[in-house]
């Protein structure tokens, strides 16, 4: 490759990522906020298997309320074992999690999973539930009225963009796309303040994909809720995150905004720009020469 | 005399003994069941124990029917009754069909249906009940059927010990080398295996889970 095609490439790289921000919320979005609240705390967190194994050690990292973070890493960096020390699906060999400013693993388990919506790659829908059964299950134990789960249901089937009658249909006989919409549903079904989402759209093709995450920021803007997003694809972080924690290994590498990200000196910052620059624009210049 | 006529004149005995066979493996069934769904509950969920418990059902399993039967026959209470002995041998021998089925049918879950469950504040109460249980019911079914196929043949041999039941013909055929004896008694033992087959066949796909 010559130094020209080299240098064409690399800005064609960086022009589509400004275009890919300005289509997103995020040019004036929160940064974070010295005075704003903080939703999510790790301190010194690490996690280490009985076995030995260190998953993650040393995690000091904060999330504002209200803003959607999203854990960028490469698979095994650590991101869903991060993501479940939240919830307590997992809880830390060493440091302190804290939900609301309160070490959660003081409180109760169950009250504090029900307060966080929880989405997961593969859905995990109940087979045996309709899609109003599955939304409602929470709701239905917590002593909600039918009355009140039909009409929740309703509400959050229109909030995520499926039609009003696949509430009596079962998980089977949805696309994959309507069934990681149920899934944010039912997620956010008793309205939880916090959102954990670990790589929702990861299983869907890059149309739906791309669909869900325009949806989920227009949600998102609405609802304002404190979302921490797993994903290993830039292109999502930097449409879908406030900020984006850079993961590998099982330590943070660093956060930064989108815009930071983009112009980002930290090798691994640089390189994913670079990486994910590159399939696009090479592609694009094929055959050319 | 063919065996259809023999039957249509001592139909009283037949009657009689299908009963005594019903009985026997109805209760036994009723006895593996309550004890071992909870048993493969606890071990689909306690890694730790699985291997003991299955390894342990699994040799009872290889103990040959009337070699059991016999070694339960000194027991001091049991021995006095011929038919709770016999229950007993074949609630031994239902066990491991029944625990299996549980075992893998909860095993069988999907983990990440688990773990979306486990995630939005089920307890672990809510999720045997609600979701581990409900989709585990048709595997957990067929290791009853299997349980009770296996012990309506397994109690004909109970009559060996005096339990009675349809093995009653067999063993009197056996001595006075009379065919329609045997089948007099193998006949409905047949059809009863094949009608719970079918029947608990039936009620395992209608509760599949889709
Ligand atoms: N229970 C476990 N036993 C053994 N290894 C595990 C376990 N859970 C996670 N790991 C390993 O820990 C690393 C981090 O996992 P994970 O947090 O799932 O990464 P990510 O979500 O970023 O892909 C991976 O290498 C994974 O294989
Ligand atoms: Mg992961």
């Amino acid at each position: 490759m010559t130094g020209r095609t080299k240098a064409r490439v690399a800005t064609g790289a960086s022009a589509g990522w400004v275009n890919l921000l300005n289509f997103g919320m995020l040019g004036a979005s929160m940064e974070p906020n010295a005075a704003g609240e903080l939703a999510i705390e790790f301190c010194a967190v690490s996690y280490v298997l009985p076995g030995g194994q260190q998953l993650l050690s040393g995690l000091d990292l904060k999330v504002q309320r209200g803003e959607t973070l999203v854990l960028l890493g490469r698979s095994g960096s650590g991101k869903t074992t991060t993501l479940k020390l939240i919830n307590r699906l997992l809880s830390p060999s060493h440091g302190e999690v804290r939900v609301n400013g309160k070490s959660i693993s003081q409180g109760e388990v169950i009250r504090l999973r029900r307060s966080i919506g929880y989405v997961i790659q593969d859905v995990g829908l109940f087979p045996h539930y309709t899609v109003e059964q599955n939304i409602g299950l929470v709701p239905k134990i917590e002593g909600w009225s039918s009355e009140r789960i039909r009409s929740r249901t309703q509400e959050l089937l229109q909030l995520v963009g499926l039609e009003a009658q696949l509430a009596s249909r079962y998980p089977h006989q949805l696309s994959g796309g309507q069934r990681q919409r149920v899934g944010v549903a039912r997620a956010l079904a008793a309205d939880p303040a916090i959102l954990l989402m670990d790589e929702p759209f990861g299983a869907l093709d890059p149309l739906t994909r791309d669909e869900l995450q325009r949806e989920f920021l227009s949600l998102q803007q609405g609802l304002s809720k404190t979302v921490v997003f797993v994903t290993h694809d830039l292109r999502e972080a930097l449409r879908l995150g406030s900020r984006i924690a850079l993961m590998e290994a099982g330590q943070l590498v660093t956060v930064l905004s989108p815009r930071e990200f983009l112009r980002s000196t930290v090798p691994l910052a640089a390189a994913y720009v670079k990486a994910f620059g590159d399939g696009p624009s090479v592609a694009a210049h094929r055959g050319d020469s | 005399m063919n065996v259809f006529q023999f039957i249509l004149q001592n139909h009283g005995e037949v009657l009689e003994l299908t009963l005594e066979h019903l009985w026997m493996v109805s209760v036994s069934t009723l006895f593996a069941v309550v004890i071992g769904i909870p048993l493969g509950i606890v071990i689909a969920h306690r890694p730790v124990l699985n291997k003991a418990v299955l390894a342990g059902a699994n040799i009872i399993q290889t103990i040959p029917s009337l070699a059991l039967f016999g070694f339960l026959l000194p027991v001091p209470w049991l021995g006095d009754r011929a038919d709770r002995l016999a229950i007993l041998a074949l609630t031994l021998y239902a066990l491991l069909p029944v625990i299996r089925g549980t075992f893998s049918g909860i095993r069988g879950v999907d983990a990440s249906v688990i773990e979306a469950g486990r995630g939005m504040g089920l307890t672990e109460r809510q999720l045997l009940l609600q979701v581990e249980l409900p989709l585990a019911v048709s595997v957990i079914l067929s290791g009853v059927r299997v349980a009770v196929v296996i012990s309506v043949g397994l109690a004909t041999i109970a009559a060996a010990i005096g339990a009675g039941g349809l093995g009653e013909f067999i063993f009197r055929g056996l001595a006075m080398v009379n065919n329609q004896l045997i089948l007099a008694g193998a006949i409905p033992a047949a059809l009863m295996a094949l009608l719970a087959d079918f029947s608990l066949g039936w009620l395992e796909r209608r509760l599949q889970p889709r």
